[in-house]
Parts: structure tokens; sequence; C-alpha cells
């Protein structure tokens, strides 16, 4: 009996190993072309002379949406461009205990200078000062910590932003239009991301009074979640002109349920600047005619600032001996006009 | 509770139908009070969306929508059943779509076209299903802890194939069955998927030595044993057949989705389990019908339509499925101790 099964165990675990063999053998990931090459690096340095050798800990996210993804390449990117930067990097977490577990390894390395992007800002504040105090400047990315005083920079992006420009560049599409429908296909509606993307977007429309928000629909920031949401509010909104999606790589999933149902009689805008995104603009076949940034690229920026505050400097073009203690990002409105520019900062 | 008495009485009842000739007659007879509870609530909704949105739910294009919506998550519920009747439980199937699409969507793979995505898909879910089920049924693991840790693993390796990128399908042929092209007389290939999956597995399920064989494993294991079931190989079996149905509907989700993403299939495996159980499966095994479980997965498909038909936001849905899942065990409960 036993001889039997053991047989017959390894006769599964053969099979299993060899369709495993199989799927890695007709498998890889490696686009042939290489315009994998991340955004940041074909704008300017803040100072491109080699200066004091600088330590940076890096603190990033786990990695498991496309945007999070470019902030990590971002990064990585921007530090091996300087000579005099060396980068300590962690691997990046979503959970809050490991991530302070992994701060308090980079400062107990005595990195120079800290590049955090908090899975929790609230959460990870105490780290972040514990940092500060141990003599370690800390350049805090993103999402942003419960007090001022648990970073010495503060760089991210602008949701309420997002959601402004998108309502403006709407509003203008629409303008002399009498009762024009918008939707809004919004991102997880348990981020306060979320409700200041929002409520920019809704106080952009209030300029425009011919302009009437009919429908809202949450999506979890998924192409499978986008599809999913898109289809319902398609089904539901028989006539709208015009719909903001919140998220780009949600957007695929839009894109998809919009092509699904046939439709192209309204404009849409998306958020992030996806690669895929600027794709679909420039080519102005579809629906989709502008995306507001969430520039990944403020990993690269934060880099450069960490460095300017390991070296003692200001940032070039600006009148201070000191880097700002606050830096948001302008949420620009990509569209066909502009595209080529943004095109190598997209990220997928 | 009575579960060591019912093993016997289950497998027995499940012999009577097959001896009455007029199939349909048997089959009125076997649509027992919970099934008939399941369309009640399903009409109540109907008429719910009916009343509140005439124009966009009473619609077409509204019906096609729901039943393709339901097709991926509802086929893996129809494997998810026989894992659940077996007295099984498989954490792993989110985490297995996942993995099945993203690997079925890396550039080398949809270099082979269709039928590469297609076998990719398929053959890592039920590559997936094997793992589980050797652990199982081999390895002696409790399967809650062999399939959560799949969950873990898979989910990790997905995010390790894809690197948090969204993979975009560009294979036309596979694109092309998910638009309206492609429909059967007004029927979405995926629905028709899912349409044979759900004929199969209540055939499975209730025509053959197999299904009785789950029935049984789930009602009594160690009678089965003695009743002369290999119940380690049947087991085996289950989980393999889970595996089968997450690579299946990846391959769904890859022609809605129309790309390849380690988020793919969030939660899916409280979905199926929760369709499971307000269909009427138990959860500690030996009772359970596809009919049940797919309504399940329909009444939840069609509340999400509703609200998203009426504006309503996404925290109000959470707590009207909670709401549901509570009451339909309830009724659920009510109804098992009259007859």
């Amino acid at each position: 009996m036993t001889e039997i099964t053991s047989r017959r165990g390894l006769l599964f675990g053969a099979a299993a190993v060899s369709a495993g063999a199989l799927l890695t053998g007709c498998t890889s990931n490696e686009p042939s072309d290489s315009e994998d090459e991340p955004a940041g690096n074909d704008q300017p340095a803040a100072d491109d002379k080699p200066g004091k050798q600088v330590t940076i800990g890096f603190a990033g996210p786990q990695a498991d949406h496309g945007w999070l993804n470019a902030i990590n390449d971002n990064a990585k990117n921007r530090a091996e461009k300087y000579s005099d930067v060396t980068l300590e990097i962690t691997e990046g977490s979503n959970d809050t205990a490991q991530q302070i577990g992994q701060i308090e390894t980079l400062i107990n390395k005595k990195v120079d200078v800290l590049v955090v992007l908090p899975a929790d800002g609230k959460a990870l504040t105490q780290v972040g000062l514990k940092a500060m105090r141990a003599g370690i400047p800390v350049v805090n990315l993103d999402r942003i910590f419960n007090t001022p005083q648990a970073y010495r920079c503060w760089i991210g992006g602008d949701n309420y932003g997002m959601g402004l420009n998108a309502g403006h560049y709407i509003g203008e599409k629409l303008k002399g239009k009498p009762n024009a429908r918008v939707i809004e296909l919004a991102g997880l509606d348990n981020l306060e991301l979320t409700k200041q993307r929002t409520q920019g977007f809704d106080d952009a429309l209030k300029n425009y009074p011919n302009i009437k928000k009919v429908a809202r629909q949450a999506a979890e920031f998924t192409v499978e979640s986008g599809q999913a949401k898109m289809a319902q509010l398609l089904q539901a909104q028989s006539k709208f002109d015009a719909l903001w999606n919140h998220d780009d790589d949600q957007g695929v999933g839009a894109l998809r349920a919009i092509e699904q149902a046939g439709r192209d009689d309204f404009l849409m805008v998306g958020g992030a600047g996806a690669l895929s995104a600027f794709q679909a603009i420039k080519q102005d076949d579809g629906v989709l005619k502008a995306t507001v940034l969430y520039p990944p690229t403020m990993a690269a920026s934060a880099i450069d600032l960490a460095r300017a505050l390991g070296q003692g400097k200001g940032i070039g073009g600006m009148a201070e001996f000191e880097i700002p203690a606050s830096i948001t990002l302008y949420s620009a409105v990509v569209d066909k006009t502009n595209v080529d520019q943004y095109m190598p900062t997209g990220f997928r | 509770m009575t579960q060591p008495v019912s093993p016997p009485r289950d497998s027995s009842t499940d012999k009577v139908p097959q001896a009455q000739p007029p199939a349909w007659r048997g089959l009125m007879a076997r649509a027992d009070v919970r099934t008939l509870s399941l369309l009640g609530v399903l009409a109540v909704l109907i008429l719910i969306g009916g009343i509140t949105k005439p124009d966009e739910f009473l619609d077409t294009r509204n019906l096609q929508l729901v039943l393709t919506q339901a097709s991926v998550i509802g086929v893996v519920t129809v494997g998810m059943t026989f894992v659940i009747v077996s007295g099984g439980i498989d954490l792993s199937v989110g985490a297995i779509v996942a993995l099945a699409s993203v690997w079925a969507t890396t550039v080398a793979t949809q270099e082979y076209g269709f039928t590469g995505i297609l076998f990719t898909a398929v053959v890592v879910g039920v590559g997936c299903g094997l793992v589980n089920g050797v652990l199982i049924a081999y390895g002696a693991m409790v399967p809650f802890i062999a399939t959560l840790a799949m969950l873990a693993s898979a989910r990790g390796l997905a995010l390790q194939i894809t690197d948090g990128k969204t993979q975009i399908v560009t294979v036309p042929s596979v694109l092309d069955l998910g638009e309206r092209d492609a429909y059967v007389l007004g029927v979405p290939p995926l629905v028709l998927v899912f349409a044979v999956v759900t004929v199969i597995g209540w055939l499975v399920l209730n025509r053959t030595t197999f299904g009785r064989r789950t029935v049984a494993v789930g009602g009594n294991p160690e009678a089965a044993r003695l009743a002369g079931i290999d119940v380690r190989r049947q087991r085996l079996y289950l989980y393999l057949l889970s595996g089968l149905c997450c690579g299946i509907a990846a391959f769904l989700l890859i022609v809605l989705s129309g790309s390849g993403q380690n988020t793919n299939g969030n939660l899916y495996e409280l979905d199926a389990i929760a369709a499971a159980i307000i269909g009427g499966t138990l959860l500690t095994g030996g009772r359970g019908t596809i009919t049940g479980s797919v309504l399940g997965v329909l009444i939840f498909t069609t509340i999400t339509n509703i609200f998203a038909l009426n504006n309503l936001q996404s925290d109000v849905q959470q707590i009207a499925k909670g709401a549901i899942i509570v009451a339909a065990v309830l009724v659920q409960r009510r109804t098992a101790s009259t007859t």
C-alpha cells in the first residue's frame, strides 16, 4: 500500500516538475526592446558635479502596482546616476510593522539620509521622528507623516490638484454644451487620496454650471475592478459626455469595458501617467484624450533632494542655500499636444 | 452537531432519484426548499432592480453584463463547491487565478497566441491544484494551511513574474472573444463557458461515482474509507479540479480584462466560499449543490449590478453583501430544521 502510494507520489511530483519546467521554458518576461528605461533619467539632476560621498537609505513600497513599481525603479536608477551616492535599499513592504523594522535597520546602519515612502504615513511617523532625532534627515516621499518634525523635506504628488486639473480640462472641453453630464470612476474609497481627488474634481466642476456629475463608482486601482465597475457605469449611464478615471492602471480595464460596450460618445481623462495611457492619447483613436499626472519621477527627485541634503547644498535655480521643506508636484494635464514630452516618464 | 448521522442519509437519498425514469420529475422533486428560497431571493432582487431602474436593469445588455461578470467567479465557485462538499477548503483560488493569468500573459507566452495563453493558464491552474492536492492528500496537511501557503506563494510568484507591471494582452484572437461580435445567439462566450462548467459540475456531482464519493468523503471520511473509497486519491482529484477551474477562470479573466495583473482574483476565495455557503453548502462538508452555489454567485453579481445602476457607493455595497450572507444562512438554518 505505502509502496504504491509513494510511487504514485513520485509520479505526480515528476509531472509537476516537468510542467513547471515546460512553463519556465516558454516563459520570459523580458521584452525584446529596451524601452524599460525608467523615467526620470532624462531630466537634468539638481547638481551633476560629484561631491561628498552620501549614503542614502531607501525604504520603498511593495511594488504590487505599476506606479509603485515605477517609484522603486526611479529611485534606484537615479541613485546609480551619481558616482557619489550609495543606495541602501530595503525590501519594499506594505506592512507597517515590517517597514518600521526596515527603517530602524537603516538608522542602525547610520545612513546619511533617509528616503521613505511609508506604507501608512500616520503609522510611520514615530520611526521618522526617531531617525530625525538620531541626526539622519528624512526625505518623506508622497504619503505624508503626521508631523513636520518627522521629516526634513516632503516631496509628493497633488491628489487634490489631479482632480482639479481633470475637472478644469473636462470643463473647458464641454464649455458651451448645455446640460453636460460627467461621471467619475474613482479609486479605492478607503484611501484619503481618493477623497482628495474627488474633492478637487467637484470643486473644479463648480466653475462650470452647465456640467453635472451624474454618477460616481469606486474601483480598486486594479485592471479587473476597473473593467467591472466601468461596465456597470456604462450600463447605468446610457448618455454622458465625459468620464474622469482616477488611475491609469484601472483605466486599462475601464478602456476594455468601454470597447466591449462599443461606446465612443464621450471623452475620457485618466490619472497617474501610465505608458499605455500615453500611447492611447498619442494614437488618438479612442475615448481617452488626456491623463492627469501623478508622476513617479518624484522618487528620482527625492534621491536628488537626499543627495543635496547629504552634501549641504540647495536646489539649482533657486536662491535658497538649503532645500525647501516641502515640495508639491504639479499634476500636469497630458494630452495629444504634449504627450511626446512625457512619454519617457510613462510606467507600465 | 448531527454530522455523523447525516452522511449515510445523504448518500442514500442521492441514489433514490436516479431510479426514477422521468428526469424532469426527479429534478422538480429535488429542487428543495433551499434552492427555491434562493430563487426567491433572486426574484426579489430582480424586482428591486426592475422597479428602481426599469430601463437600464431590464435590458438585454444588462443581462449579458451580469452573466459575464458572474462567469469568472462562477467557474471558481463550481470548483470550490466540490472542495467544500468533500469537507475541505481552498483558500488559494484567488492567488491561483492571479498566477495563472500573469503567467499566461507574459511576453513570451503571448508569442504563442491563443493556444499558448489558454494552455499556460490551464496548466498553471492544474499545477497549483496538484501541489495543493499532494500536500493535503499525501502530505496529510490540513487544507486550510496547505492552501493558505499556496495563497501566499502563488501571489508572491505572480508579483515576481509581473514585477508589479500590468501585462496587456495584444493577441487579437483572445481579445475578440470578449467582444460583442463573438456572442453566440446573444450569449457571450464567457457565459457559455460558465454554463458548460456549471452543467458538467452538476452532472459530475449528482450523476457520477466521483460525485457520490466526494459527498461521502465530506460526510464521514472514515466511513468512506471503510466503504472502499480511496479517500486520499479522491482528495487529490478534488484540489486538481479546483485548480483546473481556477485556470479556466484565469483565461476568462484575461479575455474579459484584456490583461494580466498580479492583483487579479483579489478576494475570490472569500467570494467563492460566500457564494457556496449561501447556496447551502455545508462548510463542514457532506452537503452542497452546484445549483445553490451558482445561484449564490448570481445573487451577489445582481446586487452589485443593482447598486451600481443606482449609483450607490462601495461602502453600502459591502454592508449589504455582509447582511445578505447572514440573512441567507439564517434562513437556511430555519429551512434546514423544518425539512
